[in-house]
């Protein structure tokens, strides 16, 4: 873990008068579980999507395995190995879950070939077998758009790691997913991740599967990173505590004088 | 309902042939409506995508007009029909370049302003293409047999026919090919094959293409059937006449183009014989009624009566 992945330097960007990002310096080590998390509004969207090329940023500079990637397309950032999900799913709401997850199978193995049907054995298989592990086989036949919330953000998810990414941005991934399904979901997640060997960058309101499953955590604050490093250290931090989670947990639960 | 689609594929041929022999008057309207259904076969391409192309017409007068400028030196349809095709192709790239940088609206207004624009270039350049008398187009020999009008006429029937089939067939592996679904991701969440890696462009752009291929084999067919293309191939009412059969035949599969042209040109034929003055108030009631009544179109009934889904 003593390698960047990614490497954000100085990375400004506004909109109007807002500073979605101020200054934002964050290196991805290879192999780590890094948590964002911050107040509505402190720019961990826009950190994503300026990584993924959606938007670029005005200043600043982001690296990829020490190659720069600031202002390559998102199609040629996905090539490089950076996958992302988001915080509204984005599936072909047509489609079958099946079809949604095939298709980005098909997406990293060559779309064009315009006779062999999306489902070939090769593509079904391997799409079923990504389901398989996200505990998604009961809905492979569903229509994405008669999911619940909870499903459709992870077949998001199931689609971004079929493209076999080495770098996984996940913006929010358990919002949406019901409280009780939480934690067995995430650890799901975490094995899938794991198993392929993908660092992950995610965004999360919830302190308890960041203090479970991040290896470190980043505190956005109005464009900028307020405190970063393993969760038992900053989730300890009185002011992170103040600003940004007090909003989220209950208070009374780590104050140590209440 | 995808398994018995070649059944009913063949059913309708078998109908459509049964009626040629029948009544030979009908074997010209039938010629034509296949070749309207193989251009219509693009329209369908491009729903697919959530595009409407308010001016295909464009193709099919390009494709009939392709004909009708080589035949006195190319003189065999075998070898017109494919150069058509591909003149057409040629020519959708070039337009669709441009066209599939926009969606919805414009780029439905946007096929309709070049097709216009081909319109006014057929009506104006009356050295080239003596205006709106239009260009007749001799009775050729076809793959190098020179024959006489019925054997002609049936011969371009049956190619007709046979590039129906052969054509229904690739668009149906191609709808369910990475390519064709990646078309459908289109119409739903454009962004995410972008966010995927797939150029949602190059993917609308190939379809393009398609559509004007199978627009200009369709135009190609029209010349070789009516024998006379004149600049109204490529009004916007034609345009307009290729999504009425599209929306008239439904989108949900390959087969409803072809049940669409032909319920249409029946329609149109019969209606213009019977209440000579009527026949669009006819043709318009009868998309009204499937709009309101049939939503999936003529596939969607058929599909519904044996017990299926449309798609
Ligand atoms: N494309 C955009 N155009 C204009 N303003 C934007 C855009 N994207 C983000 N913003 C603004 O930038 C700020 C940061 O937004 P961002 O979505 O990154 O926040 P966030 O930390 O992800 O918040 P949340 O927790 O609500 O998702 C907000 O004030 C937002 O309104
Ligand atoms: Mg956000």
């Amino acid at each position: 873990m003593s390698e960047a992945l990614l490497r954000a330097t100085g990375l400004r960007l506004a909109f109007g008068g807002v500073r979605a990002a101020d200054g934002i310096d964050l290196d991805v080590m290879k192999g780590e579980f890094l948590a964002i998390i911050g107040p509505n509004g402190a720019g961990k969207t826009t950190f994503i999507n300026m990584t993924t090329g959606y938007l670029k940023p005005n200043a600043g500079e982001i690296a990829y395995e020490g190659r720069r990637i600031t202002g390559l397309s998102p199609r040629a950032i996905v090539k490089l190995g950076i996958a992302r999900s988001f915080q509204l799913p984005q599936l072909f709401l047509e489609h079958t879950v099946e079809q949604n997850v095939a298709l980005a199978v098909a997406a990293r193995m060559g779309i064009w070939s315009p006779l062999a049907p999306l489902l070939r054995p090769s593509h079904r298989d391997e799409a079923r077998d990504i389901l398989a592990r996200f505990g998604l086989t009961a809905i492979a036949d569903s229509r994405a758009d008669a999911l619940n919330e909870g499903a459709r953000k992870l077949a998001d998810i199931a689609m971004a790691v079929a493209l076999k990414p080495r770098l996984l941005l996940m913006d929010e991934p358990t919002s949406g997913v019901a409280a009780s399904e939480k934690m067995t979901i995430v650890e799901t997640l975490v094995n899938v991740l794991r198993d392929a060997k993908v660092t992950a960058v995610f965004v999360e309101h919830d302190m308890d599967v960041v203090e479970r499953f991040a290896d470190r955590v980043a505190v956005w604050s109005q464009g900028r990173i307020a405190a970063l490093g393993p969760p038992a250290e900053v989730l300890a931090d009185p002011a992170v505590q103040r600003e940004v989670i007090g909003i989220e947990r209950h208070p009374t639960k780590e104050a140590p004088h209440a | 309902m995808k398994r018995i689609e070649p059944i009913l594929a063949l059913a309708l041929a078998g109908a459509i042939i049964a009626a040629a022999v029948a009544a030979p008057w009908l074997r010209f309207v039938l010629t034509i409506a296949l070749a309207k259904g193989i251009a219509v076969m693009g329209i369908l391409l491009l729903l697919r995508a959530g595009q409407v192309s308010f001016g295909h017409a464009l193709y099919i007068a390009f494709g009939a007009y392709t004909v009708a400028f080589l035949a006195p030196r190319v003189g065999d349809a075998v070898v017109l029909l494919p150069l058509a095709a591909l003149g057409a192709g040629a020519l959708g790239l070039l337009i669709g370049l441009f066209v599939t940088r926009y969606r919805q609206i414009f780029f439905g207004m946007l096929n309709l302003a070049m097709s216009m624009v081909f319109y006014s270039l057929l009506e104006k350049l009356y050295h080239f293409t003596k205006g709106s008398d239009g260009i007749r187009v001799e009775i050729m020999p076809v793959a190098g047999q020179a024959l006489d009008r019925i054997a002609y006429e049936w011969t371009i029937f049956g190619i007709a026919l046979g590039l129906a089939f052969a054509l229904g067939l690739l668009l149906r592996l191609y709808l369910a090919s990475p390519m064709g679904e990646a078309l459908a991701g289109i119409k739903t969440r454009e962004t995410r094959l972008e966010f995927m890696g797939v150029p949602a462009r190059g993917v609308l752009l190939s379809a393009y293409v398609l559509s004007a291929m199978v627009g200009g084999l369709g135009g190609a067919l029209i010349a070789l059937t009516s024998r006379h293309v004149t600049p109204l191939l490529a009004y916007w009412t034609s345009s307009g006449e290729l999504v009425f059969i599209a929306i008239l035949g439904g989108a949900g599969g390959v087969l409803g183009p072809f049940l669409g042209a032909t319920a249409y040109e029946l329609i149109r034929v019969y209606a213009a014989a019977s209440f000579a003055d009527a026949w669009q108030m006819i043709l318009g009631a009868s998309l009204l009624l499937v709009i309101l009544f049939a939503p999936g179109g003529v596939w969607g009934m058929a599909a519904r009566a044996v017990g299926g889904r449309g798609r």
